[in-house]
């Protein structure tokens, strides 16, 4: 059994098909990533796992439930937990505030624990000394790790990490690499999204390689890396 | 634990008031004054916390009228009554609509308000009970013991509502759903993937914003004497209900009421000396500069002053 | 209520004249909020500032619909001001400045209307025109030339305007900057500008809408208010962004609303508008041909 089964997952807009039968199976604990050129479809695919998009065909089954009907809120509180490509944050919330959404609204926890748990996670990602700045002012850095650390108050079992060190310099790519290792040695199962290759080969254990809204190719990192379907999907034909 | 007493204080002072030898006029404008807090309150808890604005005041609060209006010409109800019945429907309206908009992007719930609005307006005009296009005229008693006249009695109900109202906004505010609509307004999509059930505190505030818009609505025909559809649903009680908010600081309870006191007392000034078009001109321009050049309104521009020093 | 054929067909005929006219006055809000996402509330108002002008340029002796063309230029230019004034003030800033948008726009069109009333009055005012007053007979049915004008009008506009953005250049960046602006950056195309030269075609567009209008029927300056209804039930119905959609949008509401004002009279008229967009809200927000 599968902690998350994705069953032939369509998704279209108007005219156009943004996934087409995607289906895939993730284990529990495992660290998987999910590679593809822009546009190929896989913020569209994390959209429909955590709810902010419903798919229009095929299944999404999270511990052996089926999920695709239900809000994204409802997902959170089962433990799916995603953080945005292009940072969110609650702009006019402190960065301890930011936190204390969800550990109200998914861990039911009063404010006092609530920040108790929160500076915690801060402290881990290296945010502790901004706990009380305003999230508006933030470096592109510290929003990514806003991200991620707003998406581990939720005290998820699945976490999504979208794109999280798009455009971080050297030094700042293994940061989060290793907050992201910590996390899963700790039991959260992982996908990452990502362009930095050797972010994504140094961290998967499985990786898949969408293109146009299809699945081309799947295994471990270094079997994709030289599968001629991906590198004809990331330099064209 | 300040606020309560602060709160409680204020309505023995209107209480106070009603009962002294002051000028009958303080009442005839102070009513109206009141209503405004009530009214730009409400609005904020939707606009102002969760970022939904509503144009349409005039639908809730008509409404409110004309329900006190039908329960008082059908069953002679006292004002108590006419009053939560108000309430009641402005809920029901507020939950009606934003169960038909709130999924969708803000722009469309405002435009349904205006929707409503029109909608509401003509109803009323081809309803032949409540005196259709023309309106009707109210008896009222003259006196209501212990207050010298009507109209002061009113003006200490419209005070009980709008110490109730911000009340009401500041538990909203500080409590985890004013956080939740706070992370709504910021971000919705984040918030949904913060375990916020949107639409469901979305709803909440549509509901206790429609409520207390419609009980603000209850007494006016009795205020008036008179109630008739044109200015009952009008847009221009939405424009104030959305400009004081946005004048006085939308992101605490204190602002829609400083906004009401500041552009109601400027509104009855210059109606009575000037006229009522220049009234709305300054409500609009106001709006704009504020909006311009203050977004954070008075209360904004306060803090701001208290962070420089 | 004397129910006929000739009656329904008589209605059905002034509505589609009058559903063209909607369509007409209503592409300026097709193009500003359908493909730039503006929440531009004060369209309508705008529009009737448009009928006031060439009430004054027609006044001059001109016929009402070259008063509107040659007020064109002139609106263009103000569209072209308020949208970079919007940009600047609230577009740049992100979402957070969405509320501050909509109150914006809404604050504008209260101005509008209050400067109008103070400088015109409350009164209506009409523009006078050898077609304005008689009537084509065909048959048993009378058709009003003024109507018959205003749907001319109204159709090339249409036209010509679908035309624009499908064939031409800019109109085709026009269309690329509404569905996906960051490519259209890559492609060297400054989004704002041309944002700023949509807008401002849809503002000298409203200046020969609200010469229609005036053509059509008296104006008075509150009547933005009734038109908010009708220019976003067209232009939501069509789906944001389709510019063939609001002709039949029009349409729809314009024999919607004939029907209603014959069957039960012009107190019912007003909230059809309203209530087609309340329904189209409710069961298919995307509308007819959205996007």
């Amino acid at each position: 059994m599968s902690f998350l089964s994705v069953q032939n997952l369509s998704k279209h807009f108007g005219g156009f098909t943004a996934l087409n039968g995607v289906s895939l199976e993730i284990a529990q604990g495992e660290r998987f990533g999910l590679i593809g050129p822009n546009g190929s479809g896989k913020t569209t695919l994390i959209n429909c796992i955590s709810g902010s998009l419903r798919n229009e065909s095929g299944s999404i089954r999270f511990n052996d439930s089926e999920i695709s009907k239900l809000p994204a809120y409802r997902r959170t509180r089962l433990g799916i937990a995603r953080s945005f490509q292009l940072p969110r944050p609650f702009h006019t919330m402190t960065v301890l505030e930011n936190l204390l959404v969800p550990t109200a609204y998914v861990v039911h926890l009063k404010d006092a624990e609530g920040e108790q748990e929160a500076m915690e996670i801060l402290a881990a990602m290296g945010l502790a000394d901004k706990a009380h700045a305003s999230a508006s002012q933030l470096s592109q850095v510290e929003l990514r790790k806003l991200e991620l650390a707003r998406a581990m108050a939720a005290r998820p079992r699945l976490l999504i990490s979208d794109e999280a060190m798009a455009g971080l310099a050297g030094a700042e790519v293994d940061e989060v690499l290793k907050i992201l290792f910590t996390l899963n040695e700790k039991g959260i199962t992982i996908i990452m999204i990502e362009h930095i290759m050797q972010a994504v080969m140094r961290f998967s254990q499985r990786v898949v390689c969408l293109d146009a809204g299809r699945i081309i190719c799947e295994g471990d990192p270094a079997s994709i890396v030289q599968n001629p379907e991906v590198q004809r999907a990331y330099l064209g034909a | 634990m300040t606020y309560w007493i602060g709160a409680a204080l204020v309505f023995i002072a209107a209480l106070g008031a009603a009962l002294s030898p002051l000028n009958e006029y303080f009442f005839y404008a102070g009513y109206i004054v009141l209503t405004f807090i009530v009214l730009a309150t409400a609005w904020n808890i939707l606009g102002g916390y969760a970022g939904y604005v509503n144009f349409g005041t005039g639908a809730f609060f008509g409404l409110g009228s004309y329900s006190a209006v039908v329960l008082f010409k059908a069953l002679e109800a006292p004002l108590a009554v006419q009053i939560l019945a108000a309430a009641a429907v402005g809920a029901a309206l507020g939950f009606a609509v934003g169960i038909m908009t709130l999924r969708l992007r803000g722009i469309f719930f405002a435009i349904a308000t205006v929707a409503i609005l029109f909608i509401m307006e003509t109803l009323m005009v081809n309803w032949r009970y409540v005196g259709g296009a023309t309106g009707l005229q109210l008896l009222r008693p003259e006196v209501m013991a212990p207050f010298a006249t009507y109209t002061r009695m009113l003006f200490v109900v419209m005070a009980f509502l709008a110490v109730l109202a911000v009340s009401l906004a500041r538990y909203v505010q500080v409590s985890w759903i004013g956080r939740g609509l706070r992370a709504i307004r910021d971000s919705e999509e984040a918030a949904e993937c913060s375990g916020v059930p949107t639409l469901r505190l979305k709803l909440f505030a549509c509901v206790v914003s429609g409520a207390l818009m419609g009980a603000a609505g209850a007494p006016m025909p009795m205020y008036l004497s008179f109630i008739e559809p044109a200015s009952s649903f009008s847009l221009n009680w939405g424009v104030s209900a959305l400009a004081m908010p946005m004048i006085g600081g939308t992101a605490h309870w204190i602002g829609p009421v400083i906004g009401a006191l500041l552009l109601g007392s400027i509104q009855q000034i210059v109606t009575v000396t000037i006229s009522n078009e220049i009234n709305v001109l300054v409500v609009g321009v106001l709006l704009v500069l504020f909006v311009v050049l203050a977004p954070d309104g008075i209360v904004g521009l306060f803090r701001k002053l208290v962070k420089r020093r | 209520m004397i129910f006929s054929f000739d009656l329904l067909f008589e209605a059905v005929l002034f509505g589609v004249l009058l559903g063209c006219f909607y369509a007409a006055v209503s592409i300026g809000l097709s193009v500003s909020f359908g493909l730039l996402d503006v929440p531009h509330v004060a369209h309508p108002a705008l529009m009737v500032f448009g009928s006031y002008c060439t009430y004054i340029v027609a006044g001059y002796g001109l016929d009402p619909v070259l008063a509107g063309i040659i007020l064109m230029p002139a609106f263009f230019v103000l569209g072209v001001l308020v949208y970079r004034f919007y940009y600047e003030t609230f577009e740049k800033r992100g979402t957070e400045a969405a509320v501050r948008g909509l109150a914006f726009f809404f604050g504008l069109a209260f101005i509008i209307e209050v400067g109008l009333i103070l400088m015109f009055g409350v009164d209506q005012r009409t523009v006078e025109a050898a077609y304005i007053g008689s009537s084509l007979e065909l048959g048993d049915y009378r058709i009003p030339y003024r109507m018959l004008v205003a749907f001319g009008v109204a159709l090339v506009l249409t036209i010509v305007l679908t035309l624009y953005l499908s064939k031409t250049f800019t109109g085709r960046a026009i269309k690329a900057v509404a569905q996906d602006e960051p490519a259209l950056r890559l492609m060297g195309a400054n989004p704002v500008r041309i944002k700023q030269w949509a807008f401002g075609i849809a503002t000298g567009v409203s200046a020969l809408a609200g010469a229609m209008l005036i053509i059509v029927g008296p104006v008075e300056p509150a009547m933005d208010r009734l038109y908010i209804g009708r220019t976003f039930c067209v232009v939501v119905l069509a789906g944001l962004g389709s510019m063939t959609g609001t002709l039949a949008a029009g349409l729809i509401l314009g024999i919607s609303e004939s029907i209603v004002l014959m069957l039960l009279g012009a107190s019912w008229a007003p909230a059809v508008a309203f209530g087609l967009l309340l329904i189209v809200l409710g069961i298919r927000p995307q509308g007819l041909f959205g996007r």
